[in-house]
């Protein structure tokens, strides 16, 4: 079930860089159900499911596994812990948030004192708190190099959403898992990026992409919202249906993929939003310049409050994106 | 060949011709594959003893940051600018070094008592300075430095202190140095040392050279800013020149495979090599382009600890520099 891979997903310890953990949690999920799956060097695990046509497509869809975090860098007499940002993780987002280490260590996350003269906090005015009363004590817990992310959660809201850290892209993960699981007998080959360090540049899907050489890419993940009081742009709703995106700032979505994710819609009756991000990009970018080209699209999922501890997405839209999906594969 | 040899060599980003025949002919004594790719970088393979292992690829770039003439007063001073990040604050009145040739010139800037209050307290930019070659007019000029001409600052090797040194473009000759060192050796794994070009204009060469390369690792030998004197607090320190050679987990550029990072921090103390993790993550290296060139590659980055990188005098510790070159040669022999 859709919602049990996400939740399994999104308790996976995975920054930007270490995304080892989410890696096995997937491995765990399609065991037995695809015909190969493989990591490269970058990390990205790469999975299977022929098609039943020789001449078929080889279609790369990716999700990515990583999501932002606090690296250590340095730590105070007194046992606090200094950090920089893997991916774009803001300090006042962060502020009084719970965090916790790979191996399982907590702390919270202080902004102190306020910048003077007001305005933003800046990453330099954040500490981790975990506890210890000195560096000695802080060091046999934590390390300089050692990453934070926000604590897991499952933060069911209403009947259908749910808040949680690392929605971004975990919910495109457990997208492709039951994608990966659902598809039967399908003409064409589907290629499962589950990819590393999107957050830092589309670092992952680029290799991936090169390695794989496919006919056509999909980047899925999550955009932003433009529902709530003072959100009003972009124009995508929660529960409203998957976006399919045009254009962001890594690319503009090939024509082809594009309207062949509007047919599939059609063809699997989902309600689909259309997509236009003035800013951010996935790794649909990274896929598309790969080698001579690789004609690209990405179907979105539409998040709210991005980049935060409480990332909200509604399983409606999640549910059309997995139906759309399907059709999809043979449709382009 | 010794240090000073390499940082005393002329070798700007673009054009690193003179530095590349110098490391050429020394690794031709120690490696029968020796070629040169169309981004000018020199690759140096040595197979090794076990074809089954992984092969390895060691690169450090032979550029440094240096400057570029751009154009000419009417009174044949000369008109440039920066190759590479330099900051404006820390030229003038240095010595350059102009061309293979070595014609030397001094960065001029208008005298305190000509300066108005106002443009004491203003730094002057790369637009408002000027090399004085001692020409006496725009012809002149043109002759002894033509347009295009490269400069790199003229700074002399030199000793200090408790074992000290202070040289231009130690970054990145020191990687040279020491990759030269590593192929002195025979391993079990494939070495494949990459002496890189252009690294300081954006990661250039390595783009190309990483790209036409089979391997499964790669470490990159850096320079890294140290950052860790006069009022700079504690907690922005980079890494502290006399504790060892720096393992990055990660930078602008590239976060180091986990794996390999853990590996080296284990190998160093298991070998009692001086090791010091990174604290800060500024910067970015040719790993970036080993990292994600093709099909990709575990990286990892070992960095010597610089002071005042990217001036006229870096200023390195021995200790750390053998450092750097112990470390990548027990992980090479650790394969």
């Amino acid at each position: 079930m859709l919602r049990d891979t996400l939740k399994t997903l999104l308790a996976a310890y995975g920054p930007t860089g270490s995304e080892h953990a989410v890696a096995e949690a997937v491995k765990g999920l399609l065991e037995g159900h695809v015909d190969s799956m493989r990591t490269d060097n970058m990390g990205n695990l790469i999975v299977e499911k022929f098609g039943t046509d020789p001449e078929g497509r080889r279609i790369m869809f990716s999700a990515h596994m990583d999501h932002i975090g606090l690296v250590v860098t340095h730590i105070e007499k007194e046992g606090f812990l200094r950090v920089s940002n893997v991916g774009g993780i803001s300090p006042a987002y962060a502020w009084r948030r719970k965090v916790v280490f790979e191996n399982g260590v907590p702390g919270v996350c202080v902004v102190e004192p306020g910048p003077k003269g007001g305005g933003q906090p800046g990453l330099e005015h954040l500490f981790i708190d975990i506890g210890a009363q000195s560096r000695e004590e802080a060091e046999k817990l934590v390390q300089i190099g050692d990453i934070a992310v926000y604590a897991p959660d499952f933060i069911p809201l209403g009947k259908h959403r749910i808040a949680a850290p690392a929605m971004d892209d975990r919910c495109a993960c457990a997208l492709l898992v039951e994608m990966l699981l659902y598809a039967e007998d399908q003409k064409n080959t589907v290629v499962g990026v589950f990819s590393t360090q999107e957050e830092v540049g589309l670092r992952g899907a680029g290799v991936a992409a090169f390695n794989i050489q496919p006919d056509v890419g999909l980047a899925l993940d999550v955009t932003a919202w433009g529902d709530t009081p003072e959100v009003k742009y972009p124009a995508v709703k929660l529960g409203e249906g998957p976006a399919v995106k045009i254009m962001d700032r890594s690319m503009i979505a090939s024509p082809k993929v594009r309207d062949a994710l509007f047919e599939a819609a059609r063809a699997a009756g989902v309600q689909v939003q259309r997509e236009v991000l003035a800013f951010g990009g996935t790794d649909g970018g990274a896929i598309q310049q790969s080698r001579g080209g690789v004609p690209t699209g990405t179907l979105s999922i539409p998040c709210r409050y991005v980049h935060s501890a409480v990332e909200t997405i509604d399983m409606r839209d999640m549910e059309g994106a997995l139906k759309v999906l399907l059709q999809f594969i043979d449709l382009v | 060949m010794e240090l000073r040899t390499l940082t005393d060599a002329f070798g700007p980003s673009g054009y690193e011709n003179p530095v590349r025949a110098l490391i050429r002919k020394a690794a031709e004594k120690r490696c029968d594959d020796v070629s040169v790719d169309r981004m000018g970088n020199l690759i140096c393979r040595k197979p090794g003893r076990d074809r089954t292992k992984p092969a390895v690829a060691v690169a450090a770039h032979m550029d440094e940051i240096g400057f570029i003439i751009t154009g000419y007063t009417d009174d044949g001073l000369l008109r440039f600018r920066p190759i590479g990040g330099i900051d404006p604050r820390v030229v003038v009145s240095k010595w350059l070094s102009i061309g293979e040739e070595g014609l030397p010139g001094v960065i001029g800037a208008p005298p305190i008592h000509l300066q108005s209050a106002e443009e004491r307290g203003q730094v002057l930019g790369f637009n408002k300075l000027y090399i004085d070659i001692g020409a006496k007019d725009q012809k002149e000029a043109e002759g002894l430095a033509p347009l295009g001409s490269y400069a790199v600052f003229d700074t002399p090797y030199m000793e200090f202190g408790e074992g000290f040194v202070a040289a231009k473009a130690l970054d990145d000759r020191i990687g040279c140095f020491n990759l030269l060192k590593l192929l002195e050796e025979e391993y079990d794994s494939d070495l494949i040392c990459v002496f890189v070009t252009q690294e300081e204009v954006g990661l250039r060469g390595s783009q190309t050279a990483a790209f036409a390369l089979e391997a499964e690792i790669a470490v990159v030998l850096e320079g890294t800013a140290a950052n860790d004197l006069g009022d700079v607090e504690e907690r922005f320190h980079v890494c502290t020149p006399g504790e060892g050679v720096c393992v990055s987990f990660m930078d602008r550029a590239s976060i180091a495979d986990r794996e390999l990072f853990r590996a080296m921090l284990e190998l160093a103390k298991a070998q009692g090599i001086p090791a010091q993790v990174k604290r800060g993550i500024t910067g970015g290296n040719d790993a970036a382009s080993f990292q994600r060139s093709g099909r990709g590659m575990r990286t990892v980055v070992l960095s010597v600890p610089c002071r005042y990188i990217h001036s006229a005098n870096n200023v390195a510790k021995w200790s750390d520099i053998r450092a750097q070159a112990d470390l990548a040669r027990a992980f090479l022999k650790s394969l």
